[in-house]
C-alpha cells in the first residue's frame, strides 16, 4: 500500500482543483485538532475530513445527531432597492416565492445554462443572504458584481461567517436546550429560519442541511463560534452528538442524491440534466441561461444524472465509465458506500436513453467490469429532513 | 500505534509472521488508521502467484481505494474469506482477526529485506 506518499487519496472530496493555494483555518481549527480530526485542504481551508470515522459519523446523523463546521461556505449579503430583481435575473429558482424569514435552493447559471454555483438564499426584511461554495466565493462574486445593474448592494462577508450544521433526528432537542427562543425555532418548518441568540451570540437559525434529516444551520459572527460550538457538544452529550467531517458529510449527501459541485454539477452541465429542473422556474420571467436551458427542456436531455447500485461492494469512484453493450453511455461523478444501506452506489451522467429506473449497466472499476442497475432516488428514503415536528 | 515486535514489516505498510513456510500478511494499524473505515476487499484466488512487489488485492475505504502488494513470492496457500463479508476486522483487529492472506514460500525465505518492528516504527513514527 502506498498511500503513505500517494495520498490525493481522499479523491471523492479533495480535487484539487477545489484546493486554494492558502489553507485558511476557521475559527474552530484548534477544537477539531483537539477533538482528534484529520484534516485536509478544501476549497481553501483546512477542514475536518473525519473524527472518530467516517460511517460511526454517518451513523450519528442518520440516528441521533451530529455537528459540523462549515464555516468555509461564502455568504454574500444583497441589498438594495433593486435586490430581488437582480437576484430574479441572476439566479435560475423564482425570488418571488421567496418569503422573509424563508429560504430556497437555488443556482447561478451563465448564459450556456451551465451552473456556475448551486447555492441557498435566505431573505431578510431588507436584505438577502447567498450562500455559496467556498470553492467558488471568488468567481460568484466576480459574476454577480459584473451583473449588476440599478441600485443593488453586493457585500461578500464569507470572512465574517462561520456556520455550524446540527443535523440529525435529535437536533431539534439539542437546539431547544442552547437558544433564546425554542418556541420560535420549534415552530420553523423546512427551509425557515429566524434570529436567536446561543450563548450570548446574535445568530441566525435557519432550518436547512444537506443530510436528508431533520437539521438546523447557524449561523454566527466569526469570533462567536467557539462557545456556540462548545454549548452544543456539552449539551448535546446525552443526545450522544458528536462531531462531523467532511467524509460524512459526503456520503450523508450522496444518500440523497444530492448534488456536490465540482463532482456532479460544473459549467458544463445544466440544471435539467442534473435533476435541477425543480429549481430552474423557465415561467418566472427572463434570467441568465433561460434560452439556453429552455431549449435543453423542450428538446429533452441527451444525458441525464442517475443513482445505481453497484452488484457488490467495490465502490464506483468519481470519471468511472459507465457502460451498456460494451459502449461507454455515461460516467460516474460521485460514489460511495452506503453506511445506512450497506450497498455500494453513486450517481453517473448517462445518455437519457439509459437512464430510466431499472436499467441494467456496468461500471469499469478499474478495469474490472460491475455490473450496477439505475435505481430510483434518493438512495435514503427516511429522511427527517422535512418531518413535522 | 500498535507495532508487535514479533512481526517483520513492509515499506507498503503490510505485516508479515512467517511461521515455518507459510507467511501471514495484514496491514498494519497505522495502515489502517490512515485508510479509515475499510468497506471491501478484493482478494486473490487460493492458488495463485503473489509476486513480491507486485499488487495481490486492493482495499476499498470510503474515500479511498489502495493496491495491497506482496511482501514476498509464492503461492497464496490460504485468504481471510471472513473478510470479504466483514472488512471491517482489519480495522478493528489488523494483526488478528484482520489477517488477509497467507503465502506458502516456495523456497524457505528469510526475512530479509523486510523491516523490524523498530525499524518500521521509526518510518511511521
Amino acid at each position: 500500500m502506498t498511500f503513505a506518499r500517494e495520498w490525493p487519496a481522499l479523491r471523492p472530496i479533495v480535487r484539487l482543483d477545489l484546493v486554494g493555494e492558502t489553507g485558511k483555518k476557521t475559527s474552530l481549527y484548534d477544537y477539531h485538532l483537539s477533538l482528534g480530526a484529520k484534516m485536509v485542504p478544501f476549497g481553501g481551508f483546512e477542514m475536518p475530513v473525519q473524527y472518530s470515522g467516517i460511517i460511526d459519523e454517518h451513523l450519528s446523523v442518520r440516528e441521533a445527531v451530529g455537528l459540523f463546521d462549515l464555516s468555509h461556505m461564502g455568504e454574500f449579503v444583497i441589498s438594495g432597492s433593486r435586490a430581488a430583481s437582480f437576484l430574479q435575473q441572476m439566479t435560475t429558482n423564482d425570488i418571488n416565492a421567496v418569503q422573509i424569514g424563508q429560504a430556497q435552493y437555488t443556482a447561478i447559471c451563465n448564459e450556456n445554462g451551465g451552473i456556475i454555483d448551486d447555492c441557498v438564499l435566505y431573505r431578510f426584511s431588507d436584505h438577502y443572504l447567498l450562500v455559496v461554495n467556498a470553492s467558488n466565493i471568488e468567481k460568484d462574486f466576480g459574476w454577480l458584481e459584473s451583473n449588476i445593474q440599478g441600485e443593488v448592494l453586493l457585500k461578500d462577508r464569507s470572512d465574517d461567517f462561520s456556520l455550524i450544521a446540527i443535523q440529525g433526528p435529535h437536533s431539534l432537542d439539542l437546539i431547544c436546550q442552547v437558544v433564546s427562543n425554542p418556541e420560535e425555532v420549534k415552530s420553523l418548518p423546512f427551509y425557515w429560519h429566524c434570529e436567536s441568540v446561543v450563548a450570548g451570540a446574535h445568530v441566525i437559525c435557519a432550518r436547512t442541511g444537506y443530510t436528508g434529516e431533520l437539521g438546523y444551520e447557524i449561523y454566527i459572527n466569526g469570533e462567536e463560534a467557539e462557545p456556540v460550538w462548545n454549548i452544543l457538544l456539552e449539551e448535546g452529550a446525552s443526545l450522544g452528538v458528536k462531531p462531523v467531517g467532511l467524509g460524512a458529510r459526503d456520503t450523508l449527501r450522496v444518500e440523497m442524491k444530492y448534488c456536490l459541485y465540482g463532482n456532479d454539477i460544473d459549467e458544463n452541465t445544466n440544471p435539467i440534466e442534473a435533476g435541477l429542473g425543480w429549481i430552474t422556474k423557465l415561467e418566472k420571467g427572463d434570467f441568465v441561461g433561460k434560452a439556453a436551458i429552455a431549449k435543453v427542456q423542450s428538446d429533452g436531455p441527451e444525458r441525464k444524472l442517475i443513482g445505481f447500485e453497484l452488484s457488490d461492494r467495490s465502490i464506483a469512484r468519481h470519471g468511472y465509465s459507465a457502460i451498456c453493450n460494451g459502449n461507454i453511455i455515461g460516467i460516474v461523478t460521485s460514489g460511495t458506500h452506503s453506511p445506512t444501506l450497506g450497498k455500494s452506489i453513486g450517481m453517473a451522467y448517462v445518455d437519457s436513453f439509459h437512464a430510466s429506473t431499472g436499467t441494467e449497466l456496468e461500471i469499469d472499476v478499474r478495469g474490472k467490469v460491475i455490473p450496477a442497475t439505475v435505481v430510483k432516488t434518493p438512495f435514503w428514503t427516511k429522511g427527517t429532513a422535512t418531518k413535522i415536528v | 500505534m500498535n507495532i508487535p515486535p514479533n512481526l517483520c514489516y513492509s515499506e507498503s505498510h503490510e505485516w508479515i509472521l512467517i511461521e515455518n513456510d507459510i507467511a501471514t500478511v495484514g496491514i498494519t494499524d497505522y495502515a489502517q488508521g490512515e485508510l479509515g473505515d475499510i468497506v471491501y476487499f478484493e482478494l486473490p484466488g487460493v492458488g495463485s502467484e503473489a509476486v513480491k512487489g507486485e499488487p495481490f488485492g486492493t482495499i476499498e475505504a470510503v474515500k479511498t481505494v489502495t493496491d495491497l502488494y506482496a511482501p514476498m513470492s509464492g503461492t497464496v496457500a490460504e485468504i481471510n474469506s471472513t473478510l470479504l463479508d466483514e472488512p471491517e476486522l482489519a480495522n478493528q483487529d489488523p494483526y488478528g482477526k484482520g489477517w488477509i492472506i497467507k503465502i506458502g514460500l516456495s523456497i524457505s525465505v528469510q526475512s530479509k529485506n523486510l523491516l523490524s518492528a523498530d525499524e518500521y516504527s521509526d518510518i511511521v513514527g
